[in-house]
């Protein structure tokens, strides 16, 4: 599951940013990854409808909701952590 | 040039059902962000607004008017009558292919295609009302205000999104200076405060849960707003010959493109956009003694406005008034403009700058005087009204007392 599920995400975060998902790497911000806020916010709406969950997210204070995207494992864990909160 | 001036205002919007009462909630600071009364609120995770309440139209327009009336047309006839009445004008049959309308709006009917979408996808209806496209059609409010005050001269609506009425107001003072009108009747209107105009903000991230507080360290996003609002514009000495009031001047107008991003502000472009309207209006920079600002509440737009009125203004930033009324009545989108010119007028006719409501702490990057909390005595002589509309397409308007 957990497997999966990273790489799901980096599935969604590759396809938004047009480029090969082999090349998304935990490490990265979505910056480097060529995602833009507004690109972040297309992102976190796909994750929602894979993962039948909310992401508590505002765009004006990125990641003050909890949601942290300051990297793509910062944000494999939160979608973790939601769809253990969420799918429990 | 023919001069272009303003001898009618009118509203209707959450802080009050006409301009007295809303320049006095604006005088007194008065948010009026509350929680919304929809159907299905509990599907929505953004549950606040600056709501019209108690707006009994059955109350105000009879069955045959409310078949065509949308709530945002409801707006702009109210809004309409008012202005009217104080700019004292009727339209004789004589002058009316001298008189026009030009109204703004982003979602028009919204309200209409919102319930008539529930009634055949959610109910299963087969039939509609017959009259529901001349009641969601963009132009709807600016047809019925040439019928109700005898409009015969252009006449149709602009939409750009968060600057649609600046749009429109700009674009009736060009036909105005062109010649091709003495009399127009210009502004705007909004109802998006249906469950999918809120549904579908709320997908863009961008919204508050809390409030509006522009130009705060803690904002937390826009907050929507509804209404309408409507002004008489009059080529100045058609209002002098009359004897009417003037309000004020709109003595400039500037509108430009980004041409950058969809929904991402641009300082070079709202900044060209202001510079545009001083030099149209022939202002120095150290002549403006308010703005108006778009002042939405988000982060990007925020810094990036406070970021172009210091490129335009240049050490006059530092003795400017710079203000967000959208933190009282919400963003209204294609409204906007026109109640926020409000504000606008009231610095110009009363000398009151209208504050920037539930402000808390000084975000360094927006480093202007952005009058908190509490509304300010000081003589106005000429002012800006800002609007940056997703889109990248910007309007500002320069005005000056009479």
């Amino acid at each position: 599951m957990a497997a999966d599920l990273r790489a799901q995400v980096h599935t969604i975060l590759a396809e938004q940013a047009m480029i090969d998902a082999d090349d998304v790497t935990d490490d990265q911000a979505p910056a480097d990854l060529g995602i833009d806020s507004m690109g972040v916010v297309e992102a976190i709406f796909a994750i929602e409808e894979a993962f039948d969950i909310q992401v508590p997210f505002n765009a004006n204070a990125p990641g003050a909701q909890g949601f942290d995207i300051s990297s793509v494992g910062a944000i494999v864990a939160a979608v973790e952590r939601l769809v253990a909160e969420q799918h429990d | 040039m023919r001069r272009v001036v303003i001898t009618g205002r009118g509203t209707i919007n959450a802080l009050g059902r006409d301009v007295p009462s809303t320049l006095a909630a604006m005088r007194a600071g008065r948010s009026a962000i509350g929680p919304l009364e929809m159907r299905d609120l509990d599907r929505l995770t953004i549950r606040i607004g600056a709501q019209v309440r108690d707006h009994d139209e059955a109350a105000i327009f009879d069955r045959s008017e409310l078949a065509l009336y949308d709530r945002a047309t409801q707006f702009t006839i109210l809004s309409a009558r008012e202005a009217m009445a104080e700019a004292g004008l009727e339209i004789a049959s004589a002058r009316a292919e001298r008189a026009g309308v030009i109204l703004g709006t982003s979602g028009g009917g919204l309200t209409t295609q919102d319930a008539n979408f529930r009634a055949v996808y959610e109910a299963g209806k087969n039939r509609v009302h017959p009259f529901v496209v001349p009641r969601l059609m963009a132009n709807a409010a600016a047809s019925h205000l040439s019928m109700l005050h005898n409009l015969k001269g252009p006449a149709f609506t602009v939409s750009t999104a968060c600057a649609s009425s600046n749009h429109a107001i700009a674009q009736a003072v060009q036909i105005i200076r062109a010649g091709m009108a003495d009399v127009m009747l210009t502004g705007g209107a909004e109802a998006m405060l249906c469950f999918g105009g809120v549904k579908a903000w709320e997908g863009l991230r961008v919204m508050s849960t809390d409030t509006c507080r522009p130009f705060c360290a803690t904002r937390s996003g826009m907050v929507q707003g509804e209404g309408a609002g409507v002004f008489v514009l009059e080529d100045r000495e058609h209002a002098l010959a009359r004897g009417a009031t003037i309000l004020g001047e709109i003595a400039g107008i500037a509108m430009n493109a980004d041409a950058a991003d969809i929904v991402a502000p641009s300082r070079v472009g709202a900044a060209r956009a202001m510079a545009g309207a001083l030099r149209d209006a022939g202002l120095d920079p150290r002549d403006i003694g308010y703005i108006n600002a778009h002042g939405t509440g988000t982060t990007a737009n925020d810094r990036t406005e406070c970021a172009a009125i210091r490129e335009v203004l240049g050490s006059a930033a530092d003795d400017v008034a710079v203000s967000s009324t959208k933190s009282m009545h919400g963003h209204c989108i294609g409204a906007t403009g026109a109640i926020e010119l409000l504000a606008c007028l009231m610095a110009l006719t009363e000398g009151v700058i209208a504050p920037t409501a539930n402000w808390c702490a000084a975000d360094p990057e927006c480093d202007l005087d952005v009058v908190p909390n509490v509304a300010r005595e000081v003589p106005v002589t000429a002012c800006l009204s800002n609007a940056f509309a997703f889109g990248g397409m910007n309007a500002v308007l320069a005005l000056v007392a009479p």
